[in-house]
């Protein structure tokens, strides 16, 4: 028999003391870990959607009002659409700042037999357009022909295989990486294609234009400012100079969700503390209440021989070992709550949930590790210093 | 291995009490290998702090312990805590198994602190020779206080000290099991080492050779010369 075989008998043998720290830990390591992991998912989705709207400013119609409509839309998945005139795309060319433009078109698939599935289909100018391409050539470098599509992460369809949208046959030739936002669950089709299922549309009954010709409408138009101009001015001109569109910066278009999140990162991280200091205020008592349990077999473990370094090393290395394996299951089990239900966790509460890399939530991992594997030896530290004062002649003589 | 000590004395600070309480004041005694020293006297008097002082257990407020000429508190305690485990053996007066180890294991348990922990044999032979053989693999808690007793005597023996400590090692065993218990101790110091026994047990001065009665703190000789 060995002193580690002591150590470990001291934690098997008494199953339910050692199970209660361990649920500690567990608990403990799930909220520092979950929590870490949830609120770098969040920033990772806005950093995301910021990304990936690559333009400046947002002009959109004045009719789709408020700017959460198209947030929704990007953000949330919400299926939608408006249109305006496409003569505004040329408007906008005029408007002293505007460097680049490209205009889109969204078109939402029907809910019945004629489309596979009710999605938000966006369609982009291949010629003009600065702000899909240079992340869809992650999904599909080639030029997207006439009723060629590529499809969000959440969608089932495979390469390859086509999704019938208004009775056409619209080939998925690409798949795009994972965004934790709406756009995941969006297609994106060139101009002609979204024109043409417009146009399928209304010959399905299905009316999205009130008079117009779905020639000679766009739904949105992507602006990259010129170096040197203030994106607020450009878009205070595009406001007062053209009539019937609202110019929206596309960062204060994500705002409201950004201060969203912000408040949410700082509940989570707040969280966090809370749930770290409770389960050290938690491990002190229990480890206080413990000295005396144990009084008597720290007692005999002094009178056999141990001295008092190693009784205290006795104290520390049994909590090490607990909060050690505690934190391993804890971060296991948040693991295999997070990561496969993320999803479902990003509809719930409606914001963009974008799981870190691996390599990132190793290194979360490794960081609630350390931080719940240290508290148990710092919460055990003063029951481990009284311990291996005790007087030992005394305990074994009176019993306590 | 001879022990000498010098001049102990050894004051408490009790609670409610102003002061401190003097429990042992200049007291001499030397115990000699072989021999089996009983200490007797009534509840309190100091004999159990006197037996810590000398095992190593308890620093003395004042005075000196020597192992072989060796000043014991004058070691670290990494020291002396290997010193009382290798050469000494401690019987504690209350029942002082690990509840988490089994009977086997806890008589290994002096020799784990010095890394002879694997030495099973041992072990074995102090578990027959105390007729624990068959609860080897028990757990303390299913044993009764007769073989608890054995079973703190077999671990203090495990290591073959040169000195053994026994405080009250009969409390609440029958006359059967105390015979064993000091003839266990008999045997001990016959093969050299120096016994010391704190006990109120009339039987005990039947095995000792030196008997000491401890009054107000000071040893009286009452039988038998070192």
């Amino acid at each position: 028999m060995s002193i580690k075989r002591v150590l470990y008998k001291s934690i098997v043998g008494k199953p339910l003391r050692s199970f209660a720290l361990l649920f500690i830990c567990i608990i403990m390591s799930a909220a520092v870990y979950g929590g870490a992991v949830i609120s770098a998912s969040l920033q990772n989705g806005i950093d995301s959607l910021e990304q990936r709207l690559g333009a400046d400013i947002i002009v959109l119609p004045e009719s789709a009002s408020e700017k959460v409509k198209l947030e929704n839309i990007l953000l949330q998945g919400t299926p939608g659409y408006f249109y305006m005139d496409k003569d505004i795309a040329n408007e906008l060319a005029a408007i002293d700042g505007v460097d680049k433009l490209s205009a889109q078109y969204f078109l939402v698939s029907a809910n019945a037999k004629c489309c596979t599935v009710q999605v938000q289909i966006i369609g982009f100018d291949e010629d003009t357009d600065f702000s899909v391409k240079p992340w869809l050539r992650e999904a599909y470098s080639g030029k997207l022909g006439k009723n060629e599509i590529v499809v969000g992460s959440d969608l089932s369809t495979r390469v390859g295989h086509s999704l019938t949208l208004y009775g056409v046959e619209c080939k998925a030739v690409g798949k795009l990486e994972t965004t934790g936002t709406g756009l995941d669950t969006a297609i994106y089709a060139g101009s002609d294609t979204v024109r043409g299922l417009i146009k399928a549309a209304e010959s399905k009954g299905i009316s999205v234009l009130s008079k117009q010709d779905p020639a000679d409408v766009i739904s949105s138009v992507y602006i990259k400012v010129k170096d040197g101009y203030d994106i607020d001015e450009v878009s205070a001109s595009i406001n007062l100079g053209i009539d019937g569109v609202q110019a929206v910066r596309t960062k204060s278009m994500i705002t409201g969700t950004a201060d969203k999140l912000s408040v949410i990162s700082g509940s989570v991280r707040l969280l966090i503390t809370a749930v770290w200091l409770l389960s050290a205020v938690i491990m002190l008592i229990v480890f206080t209440v413990l000295i005396n349990e144990r009084k008597r077999e720290f007692a005999v473990l002094r009178a056999v021989g141990f001295s008092r370094r190693r009784l205290a090393a006795q104290v520390l290395l049994g909590s090490l070992v607990i909060c050690f394996v505690g934190a391993v299951l804890g971060i296991g089990i948040c693991t295999a709550v997070v990561f496969p239900f993320s999803r479902l966790i990003e509809r719930k509460a409606g914001l963009p949930l974008l799981i870190p890399d691996a390599l990132t939530a190793a290194g979360y991992a490794f960081a609630a590790l350390a931080a719940v594997t240290v508290t148990g030896p710092l919460a055990s530290a003063y029951s481990a210093y009284r311990l291996s004062r005790v007087d030992t002649g005394r305990i074994l003589r009176e019993g306590d | 291995m001879n022990i000498t000590a010098r001049n102990i004395s050894k004051s408490y600070k009790r609670k409610g009490i102003s002061g401190e309480v003097q429990v042992l004041c200049s007291t001499d005694i030397d115990l000699e290998s072989g021999k089996i020293c009983l200490i007797s006297g009534r509840s309190g008097s100091g004999k159990s702090t006197l037996l810590n002082i000398l095992s190593g257990l308890l620093c003395a407020s004042g005075g000196t312990v020597h192992y072989d000429g060796t000043d014991i508190y004058k070691l670290s305690d990494k020291e002396l805590s290997l010193l009382r485990c290798s050469r000494t053996g401690y019987i504690p007066q209350v029942q002082s198994a690990v509840g988490t180890l089994t009977v086997r294991e806890n008589v290994l348990l002096p020799s784990a602190v010095i890394g002879k922990g694997k030495d099973r044999f041992a072990a074995d032979g102090l578990l027959e020779r105390f007729g624990l053989t068959e609860l080897a693999d028990a757990r303390p808690d299913s044993l009764s206080g007769g073989e608890l007793r054995r079973l703190s005597i077999a671990r203090a023996l495990v290591n073959l000290p040169q000195a053994i400590f026994a405080d009250e090692p009969t409390n609440d065993l029958d006359d059967e099991n105390s015979r064993l218990v000091f003839e266990q101790l008999r045997k001990s110091a016959d093969s050299g080492a120096a016994v010391v026994i704190v006990s109120h047990d009339r039987l005990a001065k039947e095995y000792a050779d030196v008997v000491y009665c401890m009054q107000q703190g000071s040893l009286n000789r009452e039988k038998g010369q070192l």
